[in-house]
This record gives C-alpha cells, structure tokens and sequence, in this order.
C-alpha cells in the first residue's frame, strides 16, 4: 500500500501539480491506482485488461526524467485509461469483442502515441459494448460492467468502462470513443465528465472503427479542467487521418479556467419539460439552467424541428456503415477463426461464414443486417440515402441554431442509470435513450456532459449535455466549468463524493434470457 | 481445359449480326507508394513484405489518398479528352473475398474523377489501309488494387481454384493504384470490331506510356483489358444508321485479363463468333464474365454476372472527397506530352515515310529509338534503316525487344555519322554494329580497335582496279561489251584485293569508268 491512500480521488490537475511539485512520484501514483483496482474492480468489472507492468515502467521513466530535471508534460506520470477500441502494441484490444479475443494491434493508435509521448501511464484497456455498439456495456462479449453508484444498474455504454474507472477511482482520466453518445452518456450516469470533441479534432487512426463519419474520440474525466487537460493531449491534426482537421486545437484548457458564462447567449434544445423524461432529470436540469443565468448567461428556447428524426437516421447511417467496417473480421488474417469442417475442409468462405457467426454477438449482428439490408439495391436511396438527407438537414437545424445561441444545452440523457436487464431485450427503446446525443454526431459538432446532481427519485447522477459549434469546443468548456464551479460550491464537496463506498465482494449477474 | 463451344465462321457472324463491344483497361500506376498508405509498389518483391496495417486492413487504420496517384489520373482523363470533376469521392464496393484484406474496394461509383471524353484510333483495314474511329471515353476513375492468391494443390502448383486444397495470398499488390479506363459500347465498326479493339488498347497503352504514368506492360498485368461483347441483329444497310442504332443491345459477356493487344483482337473474334452460333442455334447468350485461354484462343464460363450484382456501393466516410481547383487542373494539362496519334502524324512527314512504313515503325516499337536517334544527330533514313533492318533482325532472331538490345539511339547516331562520313561502309558499319552489341564500346571505339575504315588513297584503289582487270580481260570485254551486269564479278574481286575496306559504289563507278562504260 501506498502512504498516499487518498491519491486515487485527486483530480489529475492536483496529481500533475503534485507530481511537479515531487510531493509525490508516478510509481507511487500508479501503485495507488493498481492497489484501488485490485481492491474494486472485482465488482465493477470495468477493466478488460491490465497493464500492470507497462503502467509502472512508464511511471519509473517519468520519475528518472523528472530526477535528471527534463522538460515534462504537464500530465507526465499522470494515469490513463483506455478503452478497449484503441490500438495498443503490447496489449490486447478487442473492442469487446470475441472476434478479437487476445489480438495483439502490432501498431498504436495516434491517441495511443499521443499518451505515451506525453508520459501518462496507461493502466489497462475498458470494457465496452460490443464494437461500440450499445448504451449499457451489456452487449460486451466480456460481461457487464456495473455502475459504482449502484452495481446493479448500468454504467451506460458503450463506453460504461472508462466511465466507471472514473467513477470508482480506478484512474483519474480515460479515453472513450462517440459515435452516438458513447461518451457522453455514460458520463451522465456516473457523475463524470466525457467529452465528443469536433469530428475531425482527433485522429481516428488506429481506433476501431464503428461508423466512420460518427465516430469521435475524446476525453473523459471526473472535473471539466481535466477533461479539458486530456482533451489538449489527444487532439491535433494527424495526417494518418483524412478527415482529420488540419487546424489549431482550441483552447480548451483556457476556456475550463476561464469558467465564464457572462453574457453568453445559451439555447435551450428540445424544451424544459419534454416528454419521456424522468422528473428528477428534468428538474436538475431546470435548476442547472437558472444558475447559467444567474451566472450572466441569457437562456432562451431553440426549437431544432428536424432532431425528432435524427435516431431514425442515425440508425440507417451508423449500421450502414457498419455493416462495412466490420466486413473485415473474416478469419483470414486475425482474430477468430472457426472451421465448420474441423478437417481443414473448409472453403475460405465456409470459414468466414462459420468465424462471424460465433465470433459476433447478437447486436452486432443485427446491426450488419440492418445495414447490409439498407445499403441493398433498390432500398439504398430509401434508407442510406434519405438518413443523408435527414443528416443534412439536421445540420442546417444546428447552423440556425448558432446563429441565436453561442451554445445549445439539454439533459444529456432522458433517464439515469437503468438496472442491467432491464432494456437488453428491447433494442428500440434501448435506441430511444440516444435522442438526445445522436445529433451531435449526424452534425459533426462537439458536444459534453457534466454532471449536475442527483435525480430525486433515484439519487443518481444526472448530465447536462453543452454542444457548440464545430470547432468551438472550448465553449463547452467555459460553460461546464461555471456550472462545474458553481455547483461544487453548492454542494460544499464535488458530486463522486456523495457515491457509495464500492463494495468489494462480486454481486451476481442478472442473467439475461437467450432468444 | 477442354472446350466444347461451336463456332460460327466471322462473315456468317457478320451477316447476320451486329458486333457491339465495350473495354474495360485497369492501368496500374507506376506511382512510389500505394493508393491509401506509404508502402512500395515494387514488382517482384517477396511476398507480404511491402504491407502495413492500413493495406492489411487491420482494425482502425485509415487510408489517405496519394496525391500523385490522383494527378495521375487526372493527367490520364486530360489525355483522353475528359472533363475532371471538380469534387469527387471515393465509394466502397463491398464484396467478400480472401484477396480483399477489408472486403471492400475503394473505388469510386457514381462520381468518377473524369469523364465525357474520347480517343481517336487509327484502325488497319488489313489491306494496307486505315480508317479514324473515335472510342468513346464514359469515364476514367480511381482505385486500389486487390492482393494476389495463388492456389496450391498437393503433389502438384496449379493456378485453379477448383480442387486445390489451400490457398497463398501476397498483398503486395493490395493497395495498388488503378485507373479503370472504360469506353461507352462501341458500334458500328462491323468487321472492323476486333480491329478497333485492338488498336484502342494499343492507342491507350502509348497514351498512359508517354505520360509516364504507367509500364503499362500487359504480360505483367499493368495494363489489363477486359472485353465486353454482345451481338444483335443487323437492321438496314449502314451499321451507323438510325435503323441499326435502334436495335437493343444484346446479351454481353465480359472476357477478364486479355494480356496482349493481339489476344484482345483474338477475344474479341471469338466471343463473336462462339455467340454467333448460340443465337444461331436458337439459344441465347448467358450474361457471365469469360476467361480468355491464350494457348488454345478460346474463352470459357466463368461466374454468372447479372445487373443485379450488389456491391453495396456508398461513398467512402474515410476519405474527404478529391477536389482538384481549376489552377491545378490547368497546371496538370500543361504537362501532357505530345499526343501519340500527333506525334506520330508528325514524326511520318518529318521522316517522309508512307503509311504502311509507319505503321512498321510503330509495331516494332521503333518510333521512340528512331526519334531519339534523329535527336542524337542521325539522319531519319538512317536511324530507321539501323532499327528496322539490322537491330530489328538481330531483336526477332533472339525474341527481344529492340529496346533490350544495349544499343541506345546515341550509338545508332555515331554509327550513321561514321557512315555519312564515308569512314565505314556497310559491312564494315555492320560489323561495328556486332562489337557494339557485343559490348565492346561505342561504334568509334570499335572501328578503332577492330581497325575498320576505308580505303581512301584513290591510288591503291585506281591500282587494285587495273590490276583485276587485267587478269579478267573476258570479263572485262563483256562488259566494253554492253553487259554492264558482268561488272559484279570485278567488283567482288577489287573488294577482296582491298579486304573489303573500300567503298562499293565507288570501286563501281571506277571499273566502269576504266572500261569506259556509262553507269
């Protein structure tokens, strides 16, 4: 154990500063980190891999070169999380998949390389649901990750791991990946802050793909200035990437310290009292609304007509291309390979036929279909082609939009967390709860949750969602940070504090009925 | 393969039908580096060792499309008289098969980087003559190359997929960058179809050489033509004519991987003749892709290939889309070469050559050597007369190219200058000819040593003359005689005396003018 045993709550602007200030070292805040997750994550389940040795060698080197006085990044020997969709050489990513058991990339992902230039310590890689698909970790082929607030509900998805390694202080900062809300979701539900920075503000490169004019990687982490410190680590033009923005980050980092709302102009989306929403989320919200404006922000209504269509769209295009990404899992050259014959037999395409029904679960499977069906021939323009048109539209709402408002805010999802089981056999309504975040990613735009209470009814977490335009993620920023800094001070301690002490004996798993 | 397909004789085809045929000509560009990522495109290299994790199609990578291999192209569409898209993107093409390392092509669909455009073709008519056929260019687009499987069956290589019992893949080739060329369907050139086809393809091939965007090499696959052929049924006299224009196109088959220019003239010809006898028994043609048998000259069955084939195609959401500005189009226009057709109308006034003398030049691949040899310093005449008389000969007799030879157009210029000179004459030039290929130097280094000039001293030669003819006094009253022929017999002897180093014509005009004879 370490003399530090409060090291796992500090914030990784405390641990950089604490770290600079050589009170403390990086092997002692690795070990910190490693102790906590040999002691919680028995029950939480939110690492799929760890990475012991490479976390404690990489902290040692920014302990020797902090020792010989070398210029260091600010978040030198500061811990990270990644989530399992990331390519790292020297462990095994397989998107939480069993297509992908044990495949060792033989190349980093940019956002990879990003954190080992800077020094940051990656702990292990987090469950995820299956290819990213999901909102709950249920669909991974690895189980399910619980919710630190309460381990019998869900840490949203598909990124609920980097999600509940925040929230169960398993490592200060993660990297998670947006393709409808991934990030941000999951945030809601744990009380942490995720962001999906502007499409094209981070390299893709090497990070498995879901739906490539979707996905976005991004930062997560328990307070907005450190989201935003992450943030400043991954983004960046990275020419690997073809739709990666050739332009200066924005100042993220800036605008997380400025926390100044005075005078902006905030637009409500989606009302103050939409249906299908839980009460309590409803009234933190309102609540976190009057505060903006009480802080100097004007608060007005957006209507955004053309977000009702957005899921529906969202889920022609995501699965579209989907149905294409995923086409490589073949069995020819990595990954599973079953052999229907057992003999050797087999033609190439028995392999690939027999390697992708046992290696892919039921979601993915039924999103290749839906995706391959609406790619077809004759429905192609009714369904890929029309989502396009709802996307462009969707687009054109949100450039009105910033026409009268500086930022757009709504409750980054309609419930808190939900039990496991509860929505895994009804794949519509599990798809329903993305309403809120999915315009974003038709848009291109960035987007962030930031926790602002518990719901009454529940006492779980609750997010408020802040979406700017494309290339102003510092806005989000400023605003999270003033909501942020404003209810702290509230509250008198930050909201992970109110969490239940994780308990450290494994609860069962509510089995789910097979079809 | 056996092959059992009747055919019909060509004129009873033509008769009775109208040839419609449409070519598909994959170019593999000769760029550094492949069409997405930074690996090499070189021929040849050991087996999976110019691969990465983006031609691997390993999870999370990402292509980027190469900017030299996208101004290939449009250089290519510029060539062939094509508008360039101002904004174009890429489309996956979505197939599973085992060459595929992604199971998609990225290629493009319905937004080609060029199109409308066309070529003019000179075609033989096999009697001496030609005829200008305009081939119709529907669109030039960009795409990757797939990797190569070779199938193995024990106890024995075979190339066939049928009985082998697994399978090598080498995705060197994955990755490579293709120009797809594809013409709208080509009428009206009756006879001719097989004719037009071959001379596109030929056309085509100089066009991607000269802008050196290609080896354009179709024995080694840079250059691949696939043959669509269809056949419907005559109507009025003129195939060009509003009645025959109306007759639907018929059923076409798709012949893959025509790896010469002669094989495609030879495909074509018998696609239309195999499908001549089935409409000709009544039955009708299967759409289907054909493979082309160089050996025997057949095609046979390959896989059924309807309209309703679904790749699936949407645009590429990893690729922002190519979107050349006009300046840059302009400054890739401006660095077309010559066009062939141009240039060779130009070089046939230049060097004063008929048709079919031309045509010789070009289909021994003379015209390039020839013109450089000219820039060297050779007269026309000469330099053709090296290439397409001694070097040709010498080429054909060891199944080379002439322009394998070791012989460069600098040599044929210093060899002709020797000549014109009147320090060599033909023999003596021919035997420098062999020591330069032999390699013993350049044609002045050779004379050199091999000691060859003429003899120029008159008086040696006056000597020589008198001397053969006074020892062939019948001879010579021959010839006082009137029988100017007979002087051969004393030419060879003066040859001889002089060892051959003496001028022919000269010692001619000598002994004539000896035995007072008029030449």
């Amino acid at each position: 154990m370490t003399d530090h045993p409060d090291l796992v709550r500090r914030s990784a602007a405390r641990l950089a500063a604490d770290l600079a200030a050589r009170d403390v070292s990086a092997v002692e805040v690795v070990r910190a980190h490693l102790d906590r997750m040999d002691a919680v994550d028995g029950a939480v389940h939110a690492y799929l891999h760890r990475d012991d040795e490479g976390a404690l060698a990489t902290a040692r080197e920014v302990d020797a070169a902090r020792a010989r006085g070398e210029a260091l990044h600010p978040l030198a020997g500061v811990p990270v999380a990644v989530k399992d969709v990331a390519c790292t050489v020297g462990q095994p990513t397989t998107a939480g998949s069993k297509m992908l058991e044990g495949w060792m990339p033989p190349y980093d992902a940019t956002v990879v390389e990003r954190l080992r230039a800077a020094g940051l310590p990656i702990l292990g890689k987090t469950n995820m649901d299956e290819f990213a698909m999901g909102s709950s970790t249920e669909h991974s082929a690895y189980g399910v990750t619980r919710n630190p607030w309460d381990l019998t509900r869900v840490p949203g998805g598909s990124g609920g791991g980097s999600s509940a390694v925040l929230a169960s202080f398993q490592a200060p900062l993660a990297v998670g990946s947006d393709t409808g809300g991934s990030i941000r979701q999951p945030a809601a539900v744990t009380g942490t802050v995720g962001t999906k920075p502007t499409y094209g503000g981070v390299s893709r490169y090497g990070v498995i793909a879901l739906a490539s004019s979707l996905d976005q990687i991004g930062p997560c982490a328990r307070t907005v200035l450190d989201t935003a410190l992450l943030h400043e680590v991954l983004a960046g033009h990275d020419p690997r990437d073809s739709t990666s923005i050739d332009a200066p980050v924005p100042p993220v980092v800036q605008a997380a310290r400025r926390a100044d709302v005075a005078g902006l102009r905030i637009g409500v989306v989606g009302g103050r009292d939409a249906t299908g929403y839980q009460p309590g989320v409803l009234a933190r919200f309102t609540e976190a609304l009057d505060r903006l404006e009480a802080a100097g922000a004007t608060v007005v209504d957006v209507a955004c007509p053309h977000f009702d269509y957005a899921v529906a769209a969202y889920y022609l295009i995501l699965p579209s291309e989907a149905s294409s990404n995923l086409a490589r899992y073949d069995a020819m050259r990595y990954g599973l390979r079953v052999d229907p014959s057992r003999g050797g037999a087999s033609s190439a395409e028995q392999v690939m036929a027999a390697s992708r029904e046992a290696g892919f679960g039921d979601e993915v499977k039924r999103r290749i279909i839906l995706g391959t069906y609406a790619l077809s021939a004759g429905y192609v323009d009714a369904y890929y082609g029309q989502a396009q048109r709802v996307r462009t539209l969707v687009a054109h709402d949100f450039a009105a939009a910033f026409e009268q408002v500086d930022v757009l805010v709504s409750p980054t999802t309609p419930t808190t967390a939900y039990p496991i089981g509860e929505k895994v056999d009804d794949p519509l309504a599990m798809y329903r709860l993305d309403v809120t975040t999915i315009p974003a990613n038709l848009a291109g735009v960035p987007g962030l949750s930031v926790p602002v209470g518990l719901a009454d009814e529940d006492g779980l977490p609750v997010g408020l969602q802040v979406l700017a335009p494309a290339m102003a993620d510092d806005r989000l920023y400023t605003v999270a940070a003033a909501l942020e800094r404003d209810l702290v001070d509230a509250w008198g301690a930050p909201l992970l504090d109110r969490a239940p002490e994780v308990s450290t004996s494994p609860v069962p798993t509510p089995t789910r009925q097979e079809a | 393969m056996p092959v059992t397909d009747d055919v019909l004789d060509l004129t009873e085809v033509l008769a009775s039908y109208d040839p419609v045929i449409g070519l598909e000509v994959h170019v593999e560009l000769s760029t550094a580096t492949k069409m997405f990522c930074g690996c090499a495109t070189t021929f040849g290299a050991a087996p999976n060792t110019q691969t990465c994790p983006v031609c691997l199609g390993l999870p999370g990578a990402l292509p980027v499309a190469n900017a030299a291999a996208v101004d290939a192209a449009i250089r290519i569409g510029l060539a062939l008289n094509c508008s360039i898209a101002q904004r174009c993107r890429f489309a996956r093409k979505n197939y599973f098969y085992p060459d595929m390392t992604k199971n998609f092509q990225t290629s493009q669909y319905d937004e080609p980087i060029a199109f409308d455009g066309h070529l003019d073709v000179e075609v033989p008519t096999g009697d001496g003559g030609s005829f200008t056929y305009r081939v119709e260019i529907e669109r030039a687009h960009m795409e990757e190359d797939a990797g190569k499987s070779t199938h193995v069956t024990t106890g024995g290589g075979s190339s066939r997929i049928v009985g082998a019992d697994h399978s090598l893949l080498d995705y060197n080739r994955a990755g490579t960058p293709l120009v797809e060329i594809v013409t709208r369907p080509l009428v009206g050139a009756g006879e001719h179809a097989p004719a037009v086809a071959r001379a596109y393809v030929g056309a085509l091939r100089d066009i991607v050489r000269a802008l050196d965007v290609s080896d354009a090499r179709m024995e080694q696959g840079s250059l691949r033509c696939d043959a669509n052929v269809s056949l419907r049924p005559r109507a009025g006299e003129d195939r060009r004519g509003p009645e025959q224009l109306a007759v639907p196109l018929g059923t076409r088959t798709e012949t893959k991987n025509v790896n010469s220019l002669r094989s495609v003239e030879r495909a074509v010809v018998y696609e239309m003749t195999r499908q001549g006898a089935v409409l000709g028994s009544g039955a009708a043609v299967t759409q289907e892709t054909r493979h082309w048998h160089e050996d025997s000259g057949t095609t046979s069955a390959g896989r059924p290939k309807s309209d309703a084939d679904d790749y699936r195609y949407f645009p590429e959401p990893d690729l922002v889309p190519v979107a050349p500005s006009a300046e840059r189009v302009e400054k890739l226009r401006a660095t077309l070469p010559e066009p062939p057709d141009r240039r060779r109308r130009r070089l046939q006034g230049e060097w004063g050559l008929s048709d079919l003398e031309l045509r010789d030049v070009v289909g021994s691949g003379a015209l390039d050597l020839i013109d450089a040899s000219v820039a060297a310093g050779a007269s026309p005449a000469g330099a053709r007369k090296w290439w397409m008389g001694e070097v040709l000969r010498r080429a054909n007799a060891q199944a080379r190219e002439l322009g394998e030879m070791g012989l460069t157009p600098e040599h044929v210029a210093e060899l002709d200058a020797l000549v014109g000179a009147g320090r060599l004459n033909d023999s003596m030039a021919r035997q420098v000819l062999d020591g330069v290929l032999a390699g013993e130097g350049t044609p002045e280094q050779v004379a050199d040593d091999r000691g060859l000039a003429l003899v120029s001293d008159d008086g040696a030669l006056t000597d020589a003359v008198d001397r053969v003819i006074a020892a062939n006094e019948a001879v010579a009253a021959k010839v006082r005689g009137g029988k100017v022929a007979a002087a051969g017999a004393l030419i060879g002897q003066v040859m001889k005396e002089m060892k051959g180093q003496a001028d022919a014509a000269k010692v001619r005009a000598l002994i004539l003018e000896r035995l007072g004879v008029a030449g």
